[in-house]
């Protein structure tokens, strides 16, 4: 009856990205602990400076982008009721992009970096992601063009805004003028190269951590809650405003720096403006569940979409507080920062994308999830890590960024030597390795249960 | 006109609604001149400086480390004079971090002599028993690469001589490295 469907790139990328998560998440745990145990940098390619870029991109392009993919070339099928446009370049995308990852992490471990935060990677990699993006998109256009199925539900309007925006974001920021194979400068200097780096940043964080999961969001909240959508019109006024407003926020990242001060201002305005359109979709979310919350306690499918969408909720009123000027002056450059960054990935990103997997796994290999006993306890693990990981960063970020403030009457600093305000850290430091080793039992059950469901697919699904 | 129902014009609108903002904050500021400093009074890096900040980026030292002060009162008492435009006009890319599980090191080349670079860099822990800066020991025992180094320079467009070039032979990356951090602080002629 699913034979109408091209599944085999799909289940290639949904395992591909559980994979590299893995990989991203124990490199999480190590640097960790490299923060408060520095013996554990041994050689240089294991040194704290070169394993933190491949723990974020191994999660951002290993993790987050082929589950997109995965989830993406899904729906787009679902939603226009049509076949995958060109099932065999999606195979080669699947190929093309494991051998890509592969030498991404061979090359940060080796130190090639552009050192642009979460653009780490150096110019012939650039260009293979761009390749690799061109590869994905014209499967997700051409699918939805020859869709069958009129109208486009919202799930395609963030698929399309994602295309476009991670396309956009990558290559501007990415522009180099190569040295060698494995070196190249950035064609902007000083404080435009700032600009353009943290318009990238955080628009990264807009296509790839906010549109990305509301496509799947859009889709899974009906199907899980069996409900309608709240509202249509509230997500089309919330769509096109959030993809407006975005771009014009990512110099909330550069308050007081020598950035001139018009283009932080108005970065800080529409960081405010942002609000409305994120909480778009949480309204969305809630007035689904209108009448029928008792299916927090039921359903498990709707506890991570409802949980999710409650800490992009949260997350989109913390940003933007973030930007006002006396509280980032506080906080910025502290550990309440990465207190921030995870309540977003490991709370909204990681939950909506495995609501999806569970939903989605089942589908395409014709069976049912193998426990749902497990992914109450998934459930639990990563909500108790990640609330563990994230308050303690923000208790600290504020410490830290209070013992920094701290003068005396005579306008001398109480903590003058940064020694003093470093190690009170430690303790908080090795709460967030417990958090970060809960999160991860949690996501190695949920891979568990995704393994077993699948071999207990009918065995002509299994291919 | 249903956008919903059109997919390639929706792509060209969602396209325009992005630019807007992105030219308006990100493309426009390039071109106005309106974070452009001036460069008479810069003084650019040397070839084994240049050498240095490419270590410090391949090590990642900017993912502990900031350089850029903010012009607060508990911020300049700490670090020294707010940053200015000129400090990292010429710098690309910019190393202005953002995160401090470090000190910033925005002046740091004013703060101590290079031979306490030396001794840091190699155990940060004999200095500091409680530091959790890894040590970079083994830097001191790498010759620096210089293959590269003058076309960096011409791509980079800073001025040298036979004799900034001719600096670069017997010199281990740890050296580089110091030079680097040496210069931070002394960007300008003023």
């Amino acid at each position: 009856m699913d034979n109408q469907y091209e599944y085999r790139a799909i289940k290639g990328f949904a395992i591909s990205s559980l994979f590299w998560a893995i990989v991203g998440l124990l490199v999480g745990i190590l640097i960790s602990l490299e923060l408060v145990y520095p013996s554990f940098n041994i050689t240089p390619w294991l040194t704290y400076g070169r394993l933190r870029p491949i723990h974020t991109n191994a999660l951002i392009y290993g993790f987050t982008v082929p589950a997109a993919f995965s989830l993406f070339f899904f729906l787009v099928q679902r939603l226009g009721r049509t076949r995958l446009a060109f099932p065999r370049l999606a195979q080669a995308t699947l190929y093309f992009f494991n051998i890509a990852i592969v030498l991404a992490a061979l090359s940060l471990f080796a130190g090639m970096t552009q050192s642009k935060e979460y653009s780490e990677l150096e110019w012939p990699l650039d260009i293979a992601i761009v390749i690799l993006w061109v590869m994905f998109s014209i499967n997700i256009i051409g699918t939805i063009i020859k869709r069958k199925e009129e109208q486009m539900y919202v799930s395609l309007w963030y698929i399309l805004a994602t295309v476009v925006g991670v396309a956009i974001v990558y290559i501007g920021n990415n522009i180099a003028v190569p040295v060698s194979w494995f070196k190249s400068y950035s064609i902007y200097a000083g404080a435009n190269d700032a600009n353009v780096q943290w318009w990238f940043g955080h628009n990264a964080v807009a296509f790839v951590f906010t549109t990305l999961p509301l496509a799947v969001f859009y889709y899974i909240l009906p199907k899980a809650t069996n409900a309608p959508l709240y509202s249509h019109r509230l997500s089309i006024i919330g769509f096109w405003s959030l993809i407006f407003a975005y771009l014009w926020t990512g110099a909330h990242h550069l308050i007081y720096t020598p950035l001139p001060d018009w283009i932080q201002t108005v970065a800080i305005a529409f960081s405010f403006f942002l609000i409305a359109p994120s909480w778009a979709s949480v309204i969305n979310g809630y007035g689904t569940m209108n009448g029928q919350w008792e299916q927090m306690r039921s359903n498990y499918l709707v506890k991570f979409i409802i949980l999710g969408i409650t800490f992009y909720a949260m997350q989109t009123i913390q940003g933007p507080s973030q930007a006002v000027r006396a509280f980032s002056a506080l906080i910025h450059y502290t550990d309440w920062v990465p207190g921030h960054v995870h309540m977003g990935t490991m709370g909204w990103v990681t939950m909506t994308l495995s609501a999806g997997f569970y939903y989605m796994i089942p589908v395409i290999y014709n069976t049912k999830i193998y426990s749902i006993k497990l992914a109450n306890l998934h459930f639990w693990l990563v909500l108790i890590g990640q609330l563990t990981y994230s308050v303690t960063m923000w208790i600290n970020g504020i410490r830290q960024g209070a013992m920094w403030q701290a003068m005396n009457k005579d306008g001398s600093l109480v903590y003058s030597n940064f020694i003093q305000t470093l190690t009170p850290n430690y303790p908080f430091w090795n709460m967030r390795t417990a958090g970060g080793v809960i999160f991860f039992a949690g996501f190695l059950v949920f891979v568990y249960n995704i393994y077993k469901t699948i071999q207990t697919a009918p065995a002509v699904q299994k291919a | 006109m249903n956008v919903d129902k059109r997919p390639v014009v929706f792509i060209i609108l969602a396209m325009i609604t992005i630019l807007i903002g992105t030219v308006l904050t990100t493309f426009l500021p390039l071109f106005l001149g309106t974070a452009k400093a001036n460069l008479e009074k810069i003084i650019p890096y040397k070839p084994l400086e240049l050498e240095g900040r490419d270590i410090y980026i391949r090590e990642g030292c900017n993912n502990c480390h900031t350089q850029t002060v903010r012009p607060l009162p508990f911020e300049t008492a700490r670090y020294g004079p707010p940053s200015r435009l000129e400090d990292s006009a010429i710098d690309r890319p910019h190393l202005w971090g953002s995160k401090r599980t470090g000190p910033d090191l925005a002046h740091v080349g004013r703060k101590y002599p290079a031979p306490w670079h030396y001794l840091h860099l190699k155990s940060p822990q004999s200095m500091y028993p409680q530091s959790n800066m890894p040590s970079y020991v083994w830097l001191a025992d790498r010759k620096l690469d210089t293959t590269y180094s003058e076309r960096k320079m011409n791509v980079l467009g800073y001025p040298y001589t036979a004799e900034d070039l001719r600096d670069l032979s017997d010199k281990t990356e740890m050296d580089a490295l110091v030079a680097y951090l040496m210069r931070l602080g002394k960007e300008t002629r003023d």
